[in-house]
């Protein structure tokens, strides 16, 4: 089939286009420019379409260049500044991931002809029933299934991950083999269209106002302040403005009306359900025993699952407003869907 | 052009002239030698550059000591907007649409940017009112003839007397790299100072290209070194470049008439193909104000990215605004100046045709552009 394989300038691409090569598919590269502003890290630098350019040179496929800054900053970038102004956590690479690397690469290549729309994340498309679903990539420690759960069956049909069942060091192995000049790049960690220099508080700073907030214990005496809650995170012990040296103390919630953070011990943090909003399915609505994720490399713990509850079979820590929540099947193999923790 | 493919990118760049390339190959092999050296085959290859300078004057309607061979035409207007401000001081100002070897220029050294109308030439008011208003003095104006995008042809003269007028110690340069094709260089250098040009947008080789500067016109070297073009650029001659470069636009000088008539008639043809075949497509610039060679549309209900995708597999090479490093189209800084509305813009084609274009290539491309059209509009209807 004639496949549209998004080359990040990475390892897992360069190689999974490699894969579809060999399986016999007819392959064309495509760097997608998604953010246009400053970067220092991450994807879609000059230096980094040049790496998938050259890929693709070396193993004989086409390659091209979309470029998605306007949809990658309605969809990625002011949503995850308007975030922050209200106080959530948001999880950029899973927008971009839901909103471009899928939706719009697939309209694209829906358009242009393409059967199929391919990329390097290790994740697995299997057929369970007659339906399909993401299954955990073969490396546990890189799998990316959560990062892509958002795929409902329309896009599951036509997705390939050629990497999924492999171990990061086989793709390195490979991309070694084969000469590609990929092969020893370092994972990206970060987000794309945050400076390493400035960090989120710099990108944050110069677009929208922060506001000062009280820090609070669970008693409600005043401890101190922080420059910015915007800046905040449930969870966070670090950069509180607390002194040191004294019990471990956790950002247990946030007030915006007041501009409020209270603090408390670990304990405080742990909860016996979690809310999640905006449900999606890879098939039907799930009700039962689940495993849930709540980040990128978490582990995935037991709970029930009731509409848009989790009922944890053990407390778990809180989590962070706006932070993806995905569910996995009981045996913890494939994603059943996720959402946003309220 | 390779088999098959229909080339409508000659304003990106052009096929080389065969007798160009004939031209270059004898200082890529026997005649070697460095013409800045004081031996006999130093002094024949001298001669070539000698030669090739007094062809350059004759068609550029200057003197020979006013031609310097530069490395191509962002070098000369590089060297026209920095040259001038390191020597003269004050400000440069040019025109929001200029191509970006001299937009960035401006901007690098925070000059003054200038608005355009609807057909992308210099606002005159707007001109004159700057050169008048500015704070430092305005040193250079840089109005580019004939704008690479849309192809719209300025009237120079008008410019000229505007500055003259305005800011009579400023130079005037122009970026005339789209102009060689189609207007008598002649007719263009009695208004400006300085004025460059770019060899592969006429028939010769890239990394070569031509800085006319009239005596008179201050400007400190960009490249400094051995000064072989008399201290105003250094850098041992590009010599197979300079004389293929030389041969021709020599042949595009002579050519020039018939050949605007020729390629006029086939624009014509492509356009009211396009909008004969397909609704919703809108002429960028009328005519009358444009070189004959360009043709540029705006296709209502598709994006360009994915029409450049599909004409590319059909083997039909065309444009839609500049690249940026990266090879990602950008939004085109010429329409948003022109007041093309984004989602307008979305839908921008460049063809542009020139000395190899049929109208074989004409019909292809019509059929080629009107089944993709159709196809990326009822995809997104679907």
């Amino acid at each position: 089939m004639k496949v549209l394989m998004a080359l990040s300038g990475g390892v897992d691409s360069s190689v999974a286009a490699a894969e579809l090569i060999d399986a016999g598919h007819d392959v064309v590269g495509v760097t997608m420019r998604l953010w246009g502003g400053e970067s220092d890290t991450g994807c879609c630098s000059v230096a980094d379409v040049d790496d998938a350019r050259r890929v693709a040179q070396q193993l004989g496929i086409d390659h091209l260049v979309f470029n998605f800054t306007d949809d990658f900053n309605a969809h990625v970038v002011d949503p995850y500044v308007r975030a922050h102004s209200q106080g959530l956590t948001p999880n950029p690479c899973i927008e971009c991931n839901r909103h471009l690397k899928f939706e719009r690469l697939s309209e694209r290549a829906d358009l242009l002809g393409f059967d199929a729309v391919a990329t390097g994340h290790h994740a697995r498309v299997d057929v369970v029933g007659d339906r399909f679903f993401v299954h955990r990539g073969a490396d546990a420690a890189k799998d990316q299934s959560y990062v892509v759960h958002m795929l409902p069956q329309r896009e599951l049909r036509r997705t390939v991950f050629p990497v999924g069942h492999l171990t990061k060091a086989q793709v390195r192995q490979r991309a070694i083999a084969l000469g590609l000049r990929t092969a020893t790049k370092p994972d990206s960690q970060d987000v794309c269209f945050i400076t390493q220099t400035g960090g989120r508080e710099a990108f944050l700073g110069a677009r929208i106002p922060f506001r000062r907030g009280t820090v609070v214990g669970s008693d409600g005496a005043v401890l101190g302040d922080v420059p910015a809650i915007e800046m905040v995170t449930v969870g966070q012990r670090r950069g509180i403005g607390l002194p040191g040296g004294g019990p471990k103390r956790y950002v247990t919630a946030i007030d915006r009306t007041t501009a409020t953070i209270v603090v408390g011990d670990e304990a405080d943090l742990y909860v016996s359900e979690l809310t999640v909003e905006q449900l999606v399915w890879a098939d039907q609505p799930y009700t039962g025993d689940v495993m849930v994720q709540c980040s990128a490399h978490g582990a995935a713990m037991p709970a029930g699952l009731d509409g848009n509850t989790v009922h944890w079979q053990q407390p778990q820590r809180c989590v962070a407003s706006g932070q993806s929540v995905v569910f996995y099947d009981a045996s913890n193999s494939y994603v059943l869907g996720g959402g946003i923790a309220a | 052009m390779q088999n098959g493919y229909t080339y409508l990118d000659h304003a990106a760049t052009t096929p080389m002239r065969a007798d160009a390339v004939a031209a270059m190959l004898p200082f890529l092999t026997e005649q070697f030698a460095n013409p800045s050296g004081s031996h006999r085959f130093a002094r024949q290859v001298r001669k070539s550059i000698d030669e090739a300078r007094d062809d350059v004057a004759d068609v550029l309607g200057c003197r020979p000591g006013e031609v310097i061979f530069t490395s191509g035409g962002t070098e000369a207007d590089n060297t026209a907007i920095f040259g001038t401000l390191d020597r003269r001081g004050g400000v440069a100002l040019c025109p929001a649409v200029e191509h970006h070897a001299v937009l960035h220029a401006v901007e690098a050294r925070h000059g003054l940017v200038v608005g355009v109308d609807a057909t992308g030439r210099v606002d005159h008011d707007a001109l004159a009112s700057a050169l008048v208003t500015s704070t430092d003095p305005v040193s250079i104006v840089s109005v580019m003839a004939v704008n690479n995008e849309v192809g719209t042809i300025t009237d120079l003269a008008g410019v000229a007397a505007i500055v003259r007028r305005n800011a009579p110690n400023a130079s005037i340069h122009t970026d005339a790299v789209q102009a060689a094709n189609w207007l008598d260089l002649r007719t263009i250098t009695p208004h400006v100072d300085l004025l460059s040009l770019s060899a592969h947008k006429f028939g010769g080789p890239k990394g070569v290209g031509i800085l006319m500067a009239r005596a008179g016109s201050a400007f400190a070297p960009l490249l400094v070194g051995g000064g072989q073009e008399r201290d105003r650029r250094s850098g041992t001659h590009n010599v197979a470049g300079i004389v293929a470069m030389t041969v021709a636009l020599r042949a595009t000088d002579h050519e020039r008439s018939a050949e605007n008539e020729r390629i006029g008639r086939l624009r014509d043809c492509l356009v009211d193909g396009l909008q004969d075949g397909l609704d919703d497509v809108t002429e960028t610039v009328d005519r009358a104000h444009k070189v004959a060679g360009s043709a540029h549309v705006c296709i209502g209900g598709i994006e360009n990215e994915a029409l450049l995708y599909l004409l590319d597999e059909a083997e039909v090479c065309a444009s839609a605004a500049s690249a940026c490093a990266s090879g990602a189209m950008e939004p085109s800084h010429v329409l948003a100046a022109m007041g093309v509305p984004n989602e307008r813009a979305r839908g921008a084609l460049r063809l542009t045709l020139g000395r190899t274009s049929t109208e074989a290539d004409v019909a292809r491309a019509t059929t080629v552009i009107i089944d993709a059209v159709r196809r990326l509009r009822t995809g997104r209807a679907a």
